[in-house]
């Protein structure tokens, strides 16, 4: 029933091109064969032994006559399909079209522009997002009764609670191995009683903050992105503004008060069981009693070091808190917008904590502290 | 294209039943659809309309009767497997279903690539272009993604993708439905134009009675289970039956015979 697309000389008028068959979807590649070869020039098409016609083969037809320097006015079909070749003759062959594709220099240009521009605001939004925050917290520290008690309390125990076991398995893990390592460089040196200092430093001033914070970043940061994205994409958001309340007071203040309460008590945890996994590997394999390993830990260890890795904790606790709200609110509708902003929430505060105890840590070393 | 019977119907469906439990939603409907026509679904919520054009669309299976479109049986496994039917109908959903995660024009192309994967790149580029402003959009509007657009304009794209493969039969699931009515009247004059343009035969659900009197050429009422007339609206407007009068000849319904009478 498919009829072959041909167009060929016509026999009793040179110079008159003569098209019939099929011109549709289904024989697109006879018709991208035919158009290749198109001849330089003609004086007219001729298709009115078309006897099916859609908008691909219109299309094809069109850029077959502008080949041969006709347009697809001037090409005459069965009646039945003129309304066709109107519709696709105005579109093809009005106003010249504008191919702008580049993969090259410029485009890359173009998307580190984009990029640098996205990391400013996205920055700047952050510090925003912060002086809002900020301004809400006051003004509900002002009016106690508009605080959120039951939701902070329910974050509490999803944030911290929850994550009890994780973070003692994970603390007494890293102190183990931080132990064997330092163990098996000490012991060269016949000094493995300096395990204690090692492990004791190690978590009190560093691992012990910093592995909770990665956590808490990884684990709490991507759930309120998630959460608030939700809320975001189904309109609660405008809802909540609509009626009245304030999306930060209701959202963002009890889940950053949640965090900053529970990340220096899990802080807490992790320097117990990072010291505990140290001194398991002591007892273990150092010949080191755990009375050995406490009164050691006693006699040596300053108790500024406690404070050191404690006062770190809520400012870790505000930046996650708050890079995982932020993102939240910057989810636009999609799933995917969800999953991209909830990758960015995590990359973000896992960076940014990991930076700022760098910072920390110069700070506290000049410091002498 | 090449397989499809001129001659027969575009869509004809026999003593079709559909049930969901003890619910019985259609019991024994006919309804024939010609080819080059627009026709109009009408009916109340819960009538099946939706049920009927997923049971033609081979999206749900009847539990009883035959559904033959373009001439190929719709619920034999040879006519599923056959392809004919998915390459020669193209579907405009409710709220557009376009894939959020695709650009418009990705999206347009994305039915090329399934059933055309050999055309060269550019070529499926500028066929999805072509559709894009066939459907009255602006070139610009491809690189969008649908998140970017309006809900007209959503519309607009989810048509070009519904007719990216240029189907025989279109089918649309109330095309107006939450447009403003200036974007709305604009919708019907396009797939009025598209549909004398390309010969489509158009299945249209609609509970715009705008849309009935503007574009369609029949109009299917469905209650009762079945499809209780099926004619031009002059016919069906003086059908007897409580629900057809009170469609046709309720506020709404006087408000646009007077509007269709003023512009005729």
């Amino acid at each position: 029933m498919s009829e072959r697309p041909s167009i060929e000389n016509s026999d009793s008028h040179p110079g008159i091109l003569v098209a019939g068959g099929d011109w549709t979807l289904a024989n697109a590649q006879a018709l991208l064969a035919l158009l290749a070869a198109a001849p330089e020039s003609a004086k007219d098409i001729d298709g009115r032994d078309i006897s099916r016609l859609d908008s691909a083969g219109a299309m094809m037809l069109s850029r077959y006559a502008v080949k041969v320097g006709l347009g697809l006015a001037t090409v005459a079909v069965q009646p039945e399909f003129q309304p066709l070749t109107g519709t696709v003759q105005a579109i093809c062959e009005s106003p010249p079209r504008t191919k702008r594709r580049d993969y090259g220099v410029r485009q890359m240009l173009g998307r580190m522009g984009y990029a640098v521009e996205d990391y400013t605001r996205e920055s700047l939004a952050l510090v925003g997002f912060l002086g809002l925050t900020l301004k809400t917290g006051l003004g509900v520290a002002l009016r106690p009764a508009r605080f959120r008690l039951t939701p902070t309390v329910h974050h509490m125990e999803q944030v911290g609670l929850d994550a009890v076991p994780l973070v003692i398995l994970l603390s007494f893990m890293v102190g183990a191995v931080i132990a064997f390592l330092g163990a098996t460089v000490l012991r060269d040196f016949g000094a493995e009683i300096f395990v204690v200092e090692l492990v004791g430093i190690a978590f009190l001033r560093e691992f012990g903050v910093l592995l909770t914070a990665i956590l808490l970043a990884g684990r709490t940061a991507s759930a309120f992105t998630a959460q608030i994205g939700a809320m975001q994409s189904g309109e609660e958001i405008d809802a909540i503004r609509t009626l009245g309340l304030d999306p930060i007071e209701l959202l963002v203040i009890p889940r950053l008060v949640a965090l900053v309460v529970m990340l220096p008590l899990l802080t807490f945890l992790a320097m117990i069981a990072g010291i505990g996994g140290g001194m398991a590997v002591s007892v273990a394999s150092l010949g080191i009693t755990p009375e050995m390993f406490i009164t050691r830990l006693q006699e040596t260890l300053e108790v500024r070091h406690f404070w050191v890795g404690l006062a770190k904790a809520p400012l870790f606790a505000v930046v996650i808190a708050l890079i995982g709200c932020l993102e939240g609110f910057q989810v636009q509708g999609t799933a995917q917008s969800v999953g991209e902003r909830t990758t960015s929430s995590v990359v973000q505060s896992i960076s940014l904590v990991i930076l700022l105890d760098a910072f920390a840590a110069l700070f506290f070393m000049e410091m002498d502290w | 294209m090449s397989a499809v019977d001129q001659e027969t119907p575009a869509i004809q469906v026999r003593g079709l039943r559909n049930a969901f439990g003890s619910q019985v939603v259609h019991e024994d409907l006919d309804m024939d659809v010609r080819r080059g026509e627009i026709i109009g679904v009408v009916g109340g919520s819960g009538t099946g309309k939706s049920v009927l054009m997923r049971a033609i669309l081979g999206l749900r299976e009847p539990q009883a009767g035959t559904i033959e479109v373009l001439g190929v049986d719709a619920l034999s496994e040879a006519g599923r497997s056959s392809g004919v039917i998915e390459k020669n109908t193209g579907v405009l959903y409710q709220n557009g279903a376009l894939f959020s995660s695709l650009t418009v024009a990705e999206n347009v192309a994305v039915p090329l690539k399934e059933h055309y994967g050999e055309l060269p790149e550019d070529m499926i580029q500028d066929l999805a272009l072509l559709k894009i402003r066939m459907a009255g959009l602006g070139e610009d509007a491809g690189a969008k993604l649908p998140s970017q657009l309006s809900g007209g304009m959503r519309k607009r794209a989810a048509l070009a993708r519904a007719l990216a493969l240029d189907p025989e039969l279109l089918f649309l699931d109330e095309p107006t439905a939450g447009l403003d009515p200036i974007a709305a009247a604009a919708f019907d004059t396009l797939i009025k134009t598209l549909q004398r343009a390309l010969g489509l035969t158009v299945f249209l659900i609609t509970h715009d009675l705008d849309t009935l009197y503007t574009i369609c050429d029949r109009v299917a009422v469905l209650a009762d289970r079945r499809v209780l007339v099926n004619a031009p609206l002059a016919e069906v407007e003086t059908f007897d039956h409580p629900w057809v009068q009170e469609y046709f000849h309720g506020p709404r319904g006087r408000a646009a015979q007077a509007a269709q009478a003023k512009e005729a």
